[in-house]
């Protein structure tokens, strides 16, 4: 295009050339020069690498806690215990009246198991583990109840709806009185939603601060290839054109650290597993470091990729502009 | 093709570098501009090629006015301009064929044009063995010679030059100068600013004499041209 001179054709125009070619000929154009900022990063690798290696730890760490607390969140999860229901049963309940609960509430799609304790086996398990036996003799009759443990499934075993399902459980006529232990449960589920703000907030400074540091190698590059810049200026590059290598020199950078933080998570991971499953197993936990899927890893690359190419694409916007050939 | 009407130019400081000047080149004429060191030669270069922009006055070249150029589309103007540099402005760390496909390549033309079009411009200067050499390991005449190969390389209708034989010999200046003309030959117009006064007093051109930001002499070298 010729602003001055009408008849003047310049390089795509010259040949009477398609659509289909044209955009041809610039994704090969984008192609060599994302394949030629590649290069660039190879061929002067120590400064490249260290903003690398920033972008990579600064998604490993978010990532790893990431990580952990989903595991968490699964521990809890799978955690029956958590929402054991403890239903109490009226005296006058007879044995049939039990069975036919029993049976009743089995079919609950909110129920997972239950299990029957009658209050002569929960007196004997008294007499026997509490060392109050003999008192326990004087006795004139038991006074316990008899008492259906429930576990919801999984499904139903959140706080809230363990409380639902317990409501429920009381509006039967045999129950007298129910009890759900979810105190220690809604407490990890407080500390977990702490944690999953936490990861998120460590994540947004960190993300901040790694597109300013990207942005400032930019800069730097910017400013190392001055000479160039103003001498493209002087035969014509538009700003857009100079701006170019630099983005892709972006991209570069949030892919690579993309791919670094993969290999340092799944390094992380593997040494932690094996402490965290030493001390796990004391607890009879089973504790196992569940992977990132797929679409968090993509997601991953993703946002290294996204901060490789704002920072990039502020410290361009600013700086490329500002150099001109006087 | 290009004109300046009452054309001032005052730089941040208030140091007047050029006082109303008005001239008009012909398309397809080769013109000197002459005058001592700071009398305002690479100023009303720059604005041609839009580098600065004046403060009164108007500038036109083929008829259009440059105070409409957006700061967008200088680059679009700067290719139909082929600049001359007396530091030439080579790219050092890219090889010569390199650094006059750069026009080209942002323009976007393809491989093929590229390559045949470079081949062609270093052959007229006759550089063309010199084509894969770092522009460092050339003389300061081959290494202006790479940038007049630069600045023509895409055909531009005007051909502008910033003291191209500064630091160059006779012999050699007169030889840079039989190039310029051979494209002003072509069809370019070529604007020259030299304060070598020898070197045009061997030429037959239209010469414009700037003295202190004012536009002196615009006419014919006296001399006759003594021919190399
Ligand atoms: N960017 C600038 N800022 C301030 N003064 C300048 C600038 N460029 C040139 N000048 C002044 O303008 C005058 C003309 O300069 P110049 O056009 O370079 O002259 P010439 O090329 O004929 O030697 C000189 O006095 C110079 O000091
Ligand atoms: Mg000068």
């Amino acid at each position: 295009m010729s602003l001055l001179f009408k008849s003047r054709q310049s390089g795509a125009q010259q040949h009477q050339i398609g659509l289909l070619q044209k955009l041809l000929m610039f994704f090969t154009s984008h192609f060599r020069q994302c394949i030629a900022s590649f290069g660039e990063i190879i061929r002067t690798p120590l400064a490249s690498v260290m903003t690398i290696a920033v972008l990579g730890l600064s998604i490993t760490l978010p990532g790893t806690l990431y990580v952990l607390v989903k595991n968490l969140n699964n521990i809890s999860a799978d955690t029956q215990q958590a929402a054991e229901i403890s239903v109490f049963l009226k005296q006058q309940a007879s044995d049939a009246d039990i069975q036919q609960l029993i049976k009743r509430i089995r079919t609950w799609p909110e129920i997972e198991s239950l299990t029957f304790v009658s209050a002569d086996d929960a007196l004997e398990e008294f007499r026997r583990l509490s060392g109050f036996g003999d008192a326990v003799d004087y006795l004139d009759s038991n006074p316990l109840p008899n008492v259906l443990l429930v576990y919801p499934s999984d499904k139903f075993g959140t706080p809230a709806t363990a409380k639902t399902l317990l409501d429920k459980l009381i509006q039967e006529r045999e129950v007298e009185s129910g009890k759900l232990d979810i105190e220690w449960l809604e407490r990890l589920h407080a500390i977990l939603a702490i944690a999953n703000e936490l990861v998120t907030m460590i994540a947004l400074l960190l993300f901040i601060a790694v597109i300013l540091i990207v942005g400032n190698t930019i800069r730097l590059n910017i400013f190392n290839k001055r000479s160039e810049i103003l001498v493209m200026k002087l035969v014509g590059a538009t700003d857009s054109f100079i701006q170019r290598p630099f983005l892709y020199t972006g991209f570069w950078y949030g892919f690579l650290g993309g791919i670094m933080a993969w290999i340092t998570i799944a390094i992380l991971l593997w040494w932690m597993s094996s402490n965290i499953e030493d001390i796990l197993a004391l607890y009879n936990q089973d504790f196992d470091l569940a992977g990132m899927s797929f679409s968090t890893l993509m997601s991953m690359l993703g946002i290294s990729i996204f901060m490789g190419l704002a920072g990039s694409a502020i410290s361009v916007s600013r700086y490329v502009s500002q150099i001109e050939p006087r | 093709m290009i004109k300046f009407e009452e054309v001032s130019k005052t730089y941040p400081g208030g140091h007047l570098a050029l006082s109303k000047v008005n001239f008009h080149v012909a398309p397809g004429e080769m013109v000197f501009l002459t005058g001592h060191s700071g009398a305002g030669k690479s100023t009303l270069l720059k604005l041609i090629s839009l580098m600065e922009r004046p403060s009164v006055g108007r500038v036109y070249i083929n008829g259009h006015d440059l105070s409409r150029i957006t700061r967008r589309d200088v680059a679009y103007v700067r290719r139909d301009i082929g600049m001359i540099f007396q530091n030439h402005q080579l790219l050092m760390d890219k090889t010569v064929f390199d650094n006059v496909a750069l026009p080209l390549v942002i323009e976007g033309y393809s491989r093929k044009q590229i390559y045949a079009r470079v081949h062609a411009a270093l052959d007229r200067v006759g550089l063309l063995h010199k084509q894969n050499n770092p522009p460092a390991t050339l003389s300061g005449g081959e290494q202006q010679r790479v940038g007049i190969a630069r600045a023509v390389v895409n055909r531009p209708p005007i051909i502008l030059a910033d003291e191209p034989t500064g630091n160059l010999d006779p012999a050699l200046s007169l030889e840079i100068i039989r190039l310029f003309e051979a494209f002003n030959k072509a069809g370019a117009s070529v604007f020259i600013a030299t304060h070598d006064l020898g070197l045009i007093a061997r030429m037959h051109y239209r010469t414009l004499t700037l003295k202190g930001g004012q536009m002196i002499n615009d006419g014919l070298t006296e001399t006759p041209g003594v021919q190399a």
